[in-house]
């Protein structure tokens, strides 16, 4: 990410809720996104995963430069490129474990018993093979949160954001998703974006980066 | 698209009132088109069983059988106009029919058609004068084969000598003889309207053609027009037809109703899905999925209440006829609510915002 500016309208003012924010993430790295509630880490990671286009700069994922990419190109992008895990965990509520997993394969050119092996496969790492048939609702908050995680990993992406990922979990729990992540982000080399403002989260981190008022500083 | 028909199968309850609203809305439409069927039938069927392709009324009788009288020099000119060589007369009129031991003001009212060609479901040649078919409705009132009717204030006698089913006229029993029973009836009891020997309402034609004209001093209208221009046909179908737009409109409202709600309790729900690669027309087609599935099984389940129906309705009490061609022309028409009503979520669909998956920008 380079030079990259996010500048909302409201009313008759623009709000700039980035600045000029450049940051590289490489491959295996996990980087902590860290600020105060309203200081730009959600756009950044946003504009990272193509939910949002940036007002200025430039954004290359995986070797895709998404600066100029279409709506609908951006989509593709996100369904084949990018991982995500949200704050409130968010899965299908009538689906299965697996079937939350495989719903990645359906939005997509389906690989069918491909995805099938690779979601039993991913079930299996997360420590949810037997839990493959329940559904959220049968599910412990730490048990969806991997199902999300391995949601997320479905699609074999390049970049993982991930949005407060334990902020609906207690402590213990937390610790237990944070292990998790970093073993599948180092076991995949895939890079990963951790939005959080809790500091304890960054000891799972390579690096911290932290962001007040839109304005990057390592 | 799975995703769409799981929900479906998962979260029946869900579902559960929007359905059984569309099966009653179905049902409805159901009925209302058996019903104008019915009505329709129970005045036509007489002249839709005609086996020619037109009818030929005079020009000045306002394409009523009473009002009309041609000749035979018409009917040499019918038979130069279109090429049919077979021509043949048709004449009708309605009495008070007596049954044998029936009271003096026991009265069954049927329509007496004296014929050349024979309408479907009737032989080839009419019976001898004197003689005639009965329509099958008939029996409910007494009539019996063999039994000798007597038709109008001038008591004329004819015998039943066999029954013919759905040839209703006008709501009536019909009985079916020679072009010379139907005269020598209308005559007896019509004296001062008296009917020539040549002279017939009607000319059943068959041919290929279409005419842009019509031959001097007559109308030619095909079947379907003919029966359209009965008595009471289009008003018919014009007030059924507005009932049924109404329903029709009303199952759009139902049905646009219940998934712009539907929509807006899964607004959360696409936000994820679009944040993880769903397209919106993916999403929206999971919606029209969910409608087209939902009126089916509204449509089947109102479709075996209305063949129930049909079966439990006794017969001659309302007219009432549920063919497979209404049964497909309702369900259709309800397919076509249900995409014009899931319709109406398409905008709400495009508008939700994958960014609302991941929390509040800013």
């Amino acid at each position: 990410m380079s030079g990259v500016r996010k500048v909302y309208r409201m009313g008759d003012t623009d709000v700039v809720a980035l600045a000029d924010a450049s940051i590289e993430v490489a491959s295996g790295e996990i980087v902590a996104l860290v600020g105060p509630s309203g200081s730009g880490k959600t756009t950044l990671c946003s504009i990272a995963g193509g939910i949002l286009t940036a007002s200025a700069g430039s954004v290359v994922v995986g070797g895709h430069d998404i600066t100029g990419m279409s709506a609908k190109q951006l989509t593709d992008f996100r369904r084949e490129t990018v991982g995500f895990v949200f704050q409130a965990v968010n899965l299908v509520p009538f689906l299965t474990a697996r079937e939350n997993l495989l719903v990645v394969d359906e939005m997509g050119k389906r690989t069918g018993a491909v995805a099938k092996k690779r979601a039993d496969q991913l079930l299996e790492e997360l420590g949810l093979a037997d839990r493959a048939k329940n559904l959220p609702s049968q599910l412990s908050g730490g048990q969806r949160q991997r199902v999300a995680i391995g949601r997320a990993l479905m699609n074999e992406p390049k970049l993982v954001l991930f949005d407060e990922p334990t902020s609906a979990l207690d402590s213990k729990l937390g610790e237990q998703v944070m292990e998790l992540i970093r073993t599948e982000m180092k076991a995949r080399n895939t890079a990963a974006i951790i939005v959080t403002h809790d500091h304890r989260i960054t000891q799972y981190a390579d690096r911290t980066v932290t962001i007040s008022d839109g304005v990057l500083a390592a | 698209m799975k995703l769409a028909l799981r929900e479906l199968l998962r979260r029946p309850q869900r579902f559960a009132t929007a359905a059984a609203i569309l099966t009653l809305i179905s049902l409805l439409l159901m009925f209302l088109g058996g019903l104008l069927d019915g009505l329709i039938n129970s005045s036509t069927e007489a002249v839709s069983a005609q086996r020619g392709s037109h009818i030929v009324f005079a020009e000045k009788s306002r394409l009523s059988f009473p009002s009309s009288r041609l000749d035979d020099t018409q009917r040499k000119a019918v038979a130069e106009w279109t090429g049919d060589n077979e021509v043949a007369g048709i004449g009708v009129a309605q009495f008070g029919v007596r049954l044998p031991d029936a009271g003096p003001r026991d009265l069954v009212s049927v329509a007496l058609f004296g014929y050349e060609l024979a309408p479907k479901g009737l032989p080839e040649l009419p019976p001898v004068d004197g003689e005639v078919y009965a329509d099958d409705v008939l029996r409910e009132d007494g009539v019996e084969d063999g039994m000798t009717l007597l038709v109008g204030p001038a008591r004329v006698p004819v015998k039943v000598v066999g029954f013919v089913s759905d040839v209703n006229y006008l709501s009536q029993g019909t009985l079916w003889g020679s072009l010379n029973t139907w005269r020598s009836v209308q005559n007896a009891n019509r004296p001062d309207d008296p009917i020539g020997d040549t002279v017939v309402q009607a000319f059943v034609v068959r041919a290929n053609g279409t005419w842009d004209a019509n031959p001097p001093g007559m109308t030619i209208l095909t079947v379907d027009e003919s029966v359209s221009a009965l008595p009471g046909v289009k008003e018919q179908r014009g007030t059924f037809g507005q009932i049924i737009g109404v329903t029709v409109v009303i199952a759009i409202v139902v049905v646009g109703l219940f998934f712009a709600l539907i929509t807006v309790e899964r607004i959360g729900l696409y936000g994820i899905l679009k944040a993880i690669g769903a397209r919106s027309r993916t999403l929206f087609a999971g919606v029209l999925l969910q409608a087209v599935a939902l009126t089916l099984i509204a449509s089947a389940l109102a479709g075996a209440i209305a063949i129930l129906l049909a079966n439990v309705i006794p017969p001659g009490s309302i007219p009432f006829d549920l063919s497979v061609n209404r049964l497909v022309s309702s369900i259709v028409l309800l397919l076509v609510a249900a995409i014009v009503g899931s319709a109406f979520s398409l905008r709400r669909v495009l508008k939700v915002d994958p960014a609302s998956a991941i929390g509040s920008v800013v």
